[in-house]
């Protein structure tokens, strides 16, 4: 059976054959059953068999989630008398869930700040607003009102130190600066580590292979306990900062590995090139190599930005509750602690939520790039 | 080590297609090289090879695989670094001084066999770079500047393209255009059609013989004979890191006095 490629691949380089194969081809549905399911007697049980559970299993949770659920009750009696979930229990705790320690009273402050961070980052992500004109004023604009929602103390709201702070909004805090902490730092690693330079490509290596190798607890052991150790008496730098550096540099070593690798498959023609236009290194690399390496690099790089968006839960070593561990926190309330399923359930669809707007947009960039739009 | 020194000073000035040599070639060496050597660790790619090329001389050099002429002409513009001999180019010597490397390659462009283009760049930006980063122009000088150089090879209506969508002939033209954009006064090209089909050398081809006639410095590493016999003044031989024959077109294909050099131009020519 052939296919025929609807989108011709544009770009065949004359060292490069024509791809033949396109996962993007369609097939008819009955053809494709036919071929994958149904060669063979063996393979047709196999697939009756695979049916059967899978139904089962369908059957099964619109059972339990659905027909036999309590949607919302404030008494956990109810939910107990019931045989499905319990998302009631959502209902009751999604504050606390959501928004940890942070004053009962004052959660106004945190929707808005995450309508205020939300939308910031999606004009950023938006390539039609990619000008420093227009992005320098938004993101002072959005980091000053956040920050002082977070705080508060000034306009007459309610002082909260960042002992209090928690949930979905610390989890946003802590990702985002360890993604914009962590990138520049990567950056700076991976051609660290290509320098031509003994010195900077020593320090280099010796950074990244000494923080890759020891697991990432250590390093916020390090920075929470060690490293107040080391400043002069009085001066104190806020934990909450000490952490996000200490996630972000362990983040930034893993991100420059994966540099490297975009910065290795750069042909030296494209240096050469370079040199004989007479560009200097900074040049070449600003201009040249770094915008090749970061977009050879992009799905690797994508990957490890999800991954950091999950290690935010390591804050809980200073006390303070990402949506993860306030959940966890939340769910040790005897009345509600047995449908912690139902609870952690919620938190995954939060995660899976921006984990997967995340990898989204990862793939349209990656489809801007291929058309040459950026 | 025995070392044959190229002779370039072409001392009967024979008939040449654009004005006769002797007007042309007036000036002093512009690019001297004086016993030139290289080794790549222990293996030496360069033997002391010596060559003057003056002010709108054409020079082709040729020579079997592996004879050392990329490293040589890479060498002009410390793409890769000689570790004897002196390279002197306007009166400037190459050295490890960075301002001498820069002050040398602001009057060279080179064109490379694999071209070299910046793929993330559209052609009008891959000719614009240069001159914007390097000599500070302002981006509307310098697309205008790029649009007039690719009017000259002939592609002005690909400037928004990428050059991944161009054919391999336009692709090279990019490059040639994207060196004129520094406006040198020396282009070197290392083997600048042998990654291209038959049908597309002739274009490259034609662009290279037009900035001949408009009197540039050029240094050619090339196996197209034809080419050698129209353009050059100076035609050279290498082998095994040196040189071994040096003369006009008229001497070089028509009385070699190198036994290597007949060898090599009957393999050539077979083809
Ligand atoms: N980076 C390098 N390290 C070690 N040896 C090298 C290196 N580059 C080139 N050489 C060797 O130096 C010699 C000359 O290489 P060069 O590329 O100058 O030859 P060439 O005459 O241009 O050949 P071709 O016609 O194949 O391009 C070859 O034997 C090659 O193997
Ligand atoms: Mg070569």
């Amino acid at each position: 059976m052939t296919t025929q490629s609807q989108h011709a691949p544009k770009m065949a380089t004359p060292l490069e054959p024509v791809m033949q194969f396109d996962p993007n081809a369609k097939v008819p549905f009955a053809k494709w059953v036919q071929k994958h399911l149904f060669t063979s007697l063996w393979q047709s049980l196999m697939t009756l068999v695979v049916a059967a559970l899978l139904l089962r299993f369908a059957w099964f949770v619109l059972k339990w989630g659905v027909i036999d659920a309590v949607f919302y009750t404030p008494d956990p009696d109810v939910c107990r008398a019931a045989a499905g979930a319990c998302w009631a229990v959502i209902v009751e705790k999604h504050r606390p869930m959501l928004f940890g320690l942070y004053p009962y009273d004052e959660h106004w402050r945190l929707v808005i700040m995450m309508v205020v961070y939300l939308s910031t980052i999606v004009a950023s992500l938006m390539p039609k607003l990619w000008n420093f004109k227009i992005l320098i004023p938004l993101w002072i604009l959005s980091v000053t009102s956040i920050g002082i929602l977070m705080f508060g103390g000034v306009l007459g709201l309610v002082y909260v130190p960042t002992s209090e702070w928690g949930g979905l909004p610390l989890t946003m805090i802590l990702f985002s600066g360890t993604v914009l902490i962590g990138m520049p730092v990567a950056v700076v690693l991976a051609l660290g580590r290509r320098s031509p330079m003994p010195v900077a490509r020593g320090v280099s290596v010796v950074f990244i292979e000494a923080l890759r190798g020891v697991p990432l607890i250590t390093i916020l052991f390090v920075a929470v306990n060690v490293f107040p150790l080391f400043l002069p008496a009085g001066v104190e730098v806020n934990k909450l900062l000490r952490i996000t550096v200490g996630i972000a540099i362990f983040f930034a070593c893993y991100q420059a590995e994966v540099i490297r690798g975009g910065l290795q498959a750069i042909p030296t023609g494209q240096y050469e090139a370079a040199a004989s236009l007479n560009m200097s290194y900074w040049q070449t690399t600003r201009k040249i190599i770094l915008p090749q390496a970061l977009r050879i690099s992009l799905p690797a790089i994508t990957n490890h930005i999800i991954a950091a968006m999950k290690n935010t839960s390591f804050v809980i070593i200073i006390g303070l509750f990402d949506i993860l561990t306030a959940t966890t926190a939340v769910m040790q309330d005897p009345l509600w602690r047995r449908y912690y399923i139902e609870a952690y359930l919620f938190v995954a669809a939060v995660y899976l939520f921006f984990g997967y707007a995340l990898s989204l947009y990862a793939r349209q960039v990656e489809k801007w790039i291929n058309s040459g739009r950026i | 080590m025995s070392n044959i020194i190229a002779q370039t000073q072409s001392p009967s000035p024979s008939p040449s297609p654009s004005p006769s040599p002797s007007q042309r070639l007036d000036q002093g060496p512009m690019i001297k090289l004086r016993d030139v050597s290289k080794w790549y660790g222990h293996f030496q790619v360069l033997h002391d090879v010596s060559l003057d090329v003056r002010k709108g001389e054409r020079v082709v050099i040729c020579g079997p695989s592996g004879s050392g002429k990329s490293t040589l002409i890479r060498c002009i513009n410390r793409l890769e670094e000689h570790q004897k001999g002196e390279i002197i180019v306007n009166g400037i010597e190459m050295t490890d001084n960075v301002k001498n490397i820069e002050k040398i390659r602001r009057n060279i462009g080179m064109v490379f066999q694999s071209f070299n283009l910046f793929p993330h760049l559209n052609v009008l930006d891959n000719l614009t770079i240069g001159p914007m980063l390097v000599r500070h122009m302002k981006k509307k000088d310098a697309e205008e500047l790029a649009m007039q150089f690719l009017e000259k090879v002939r592609i002005p209506e690909q400037a928004q393209k990428y050059p991944l969508q161009l054919s391999g002939g336009q692709q090279q033209r990019v490059a040639i255009a994207r060196s004129l954009c520094m406006q040198p006064e020396i282009m070197l090209f290392d083997e600048p059609t042998s990654a291209l089909d038959p049908e597309m050398i002739k274009e490259v081809l034609d662009t290279m013989i037009e900035l001949a006639d408009s009197g540039m410095t050029m240094i050619c590493v090339t196996h197209e004979m034809g080419f050698a016999r129209t353009v050059a003044d100076n035609v050279i031989l290498m082998a095994d890191g040196k040189t071994v024959e040096s003369g006009t077109p008229e001497e070089f294909f028509g009385n070699p006095k190198n036994p290597r050099t007949r060898l090599f131009l009957e393999q050539i020519l077979k083809h």
